[in-house]
């Protein structure tokens, strides 16, 4: 319906000083209720969506895994496997030596690849280049050395563990 | 206002005006008089939609339609840190909204909001409601479990009844001659794409209708002069009482979904018995009982098509009431619609009772 015909004047009271007061003391409470509830609303809703997140943080407490059978693999090959919840390599070097490492390269995340021909690990995402022995950065733009892990082999399998 | 924000305000309202929204915001108005209490119910359902919309993207972040469906649906009730609140919110305000709209439409109705130049409110509100019923009936479906299973297949005997298309619906809606995964995944697709598709564009037709007319006001108000009615400015005034509404409806609804948490059953095993007492949700006992009483005089094939007919009339009755009671001069017209509006009451009153009656 449009037709209108009073509308209410607009009153602006001249606020004393008590009213100043009080009417900030209102405003105040008012404010915290309304943070309160918002918070109220806002918790269910964080701690929903961080679920998955929270479920991983128990994996992410691993200390060693033992990869069963793992001795049998041949010389000059890679085993992926996963570390808790990230990605970890065993290689097994054409000299015998054992060596695991984390496989998330250290510039963006990546899975890092072991290459046998030219014994080194490579990043495939931005050409990353790493020692297969010692994990270090060797060209390329990772900053950091990929982390070693500590191997212990015997006839049942393959133990890697934090060092 | 300090210059700097005054040229910021300017900046913005040379190309959005603003001026003339806060303009015709200072201008709109609201009836005051007895019945201005049901001018809320329209607000309070678009509000349980929108609640509707939050917490279904929340369920969307873990739900797997198809053969995973209960499964994912168990670990958000069970597994997921308050995954049982988010999914009892959605369910109990999906209840809420479809009640608060039959409110609304029930007090549209008997306040001869239909009337000219209205027409097209009722009949965007007419089909927002059947969306609405589509939304409950395929969200009904998505936990597969038992009940939701046992429901969908009996509701979906109802289009399967329309002679001679009516198999062929019945198949399309199920994807295939049972109700199983490839019915999750369509009813999945009607619910989250299709039907928000449909949904939103009548609801923003349905909004600025409203706009554009203002509220209706009931024979009673019109009856009396310009100079005898009152108004309430929209804004603030309105808004806040709106608003205020708002929060009321959100505390009902935190409470009613963390005091009473929506249940999830057994896994949906058609080789399982149905459990006792199955029924459909609140909001379809009327049809599928009148269905049913309308069975039990007419037998078999007939009765079923005759039920469909009688019902089909009836809502295309309801539809069209604002073409057969038209205007103010309406005169006996207006005392049928009204008849016709308490019988359809009574009718949907007593139907319910009758269908939970007679489950116990």
């Amino acid at each position: 319906m449009s037709q209108v015909l009073n509308i209410p004047p607009i009153v602006k009271e001249t606020a004393e000083p008590g009213d100043q007061a009080s009417r900030r003391a209102f405003l105040v409470s008012a404010g915290a209720a309304g943070l309160c509830y918002t918070a109220a609303l806002a918790y269910p809703i964080y701690r929903y969506l961080a679920s998955p997140e929270e479920m991983e943080s128990s994996a992410t407490a691993v200390t060693e895994v033992t990869l069963k059978d793992a001795q049998k693999i041949p010389s000059g090959s890679v085993l992926m496997f996963k570390f808790g919840t990230a990605p970890a390599m065993l290689i097994h070097h054409e000299d015998g030596r054992w060596i695991a490492l984390t496989a998330v390269c250290t510039h963006l995340g990546c899975t890092v690849q072991y290459e046998p021909q030219a014994d080194r690990i490579h990043c495939g995402c931005h050409g990353g280049v790493y020692n297969a022995y010692t994990g270090a950065n060797v060209s390329g733009p990772p900053p950091k050395p990929l982390k070693l892990f500590k191997v212990a082999v015997n006839e049942t399998g393959v133990n890697v563990s934090r060092t | 206002m300090t210059s700097k924000t005054a040229s910021i305000y300017d900046w913005v309202d040379e190309r959005l005006g603003l001026t003339e929204l806060a303009a015709f915001a200072r201008h709109k108005t609201v009836p005051v008089h007895a019945q201005s209490f049901w001018y809320y119910w329209g607000g309070i359902s678009l509000f349980l939609f929108l609640v509707q919309c939050f917490t279904g993207v929340l369920l969307l972040v873990y739900y797997h339609p198809g053969a995973d469906a209960y499964e994912s649906v168990r670990q958000i009730t069970f597994v997921m840190h308050f995954g049982w609140l988010i999914r009892s919110a959605h369910s109990w305000s999906a209840n809420l909204m479809i009640f608060s709209i039959l409110v609304h439409m029930f007090s549209v109705y008997f306040m001869k909001a239909y009337r000219k130049p209205r027409e097209f409110g009722w009949l965007s509100g007419m089909a927002l409601l059947g969306i609405a019923s589509v939304f409950g009936f395929s969200g009904y479906l998505l936990p597969m479990d038992d009940l939701s299973y046992f429901a969908t297949k009996v509701g979906l005997q109802i289009p399967a009844a329309i002679p001679w298309i009516g198999p062929i619906i019945g198949n399309m809606l199920r994807g295939g001659l049972e109700v199983n995964e490839f019915t999750v995944q369509r009813f999945f697709a009607l619910h989250v794409v299709v039907l928000p598709a449909l949904f939103l564009p009548l609801l923003g037709f349905h909004l600025w209708l409203v706009q554009r007319h203002g509220n209706a006001m009931p024979p009673a108000e019109e009856a009396k002069s310009i100079l005898q009615r009152k108004t309430m400015p929209f804004f603030p005034n309105f808004l806040r009482k709106d608003l205020a509404m708002w929060l009321i409806a959100l505390n009902i609804l935190a409470l009613l979904s963390s005091v009473f948490p929506w249940s999830l059953g057994k896994q949906a095993d058609m080789l399982v018995p149905a459990p006792q007492g199955i029924h459909p949700e609140w909001y379809f006992m009327s049809p599928f009982e009148m269905l049913k009483l309308l069975g039990s005089f007419m037998p078999g094939e007939a009765g079923e098509i005759a039920g469909l007919l009688i019902f089909t009339l009836g809502i295309a009755l309801w539809v069209l009431i604002p073409f057969y009671d038209a205007n103010k001069a309406s005169g006996r017209r207006a005392r049928n619609a009204h008849y016709f509006g308490l019988i359809a009451v009574f009718a949907l009153l007593a139907t319910t009772a009758i269908g939970y009656w007679t489950i116990r």
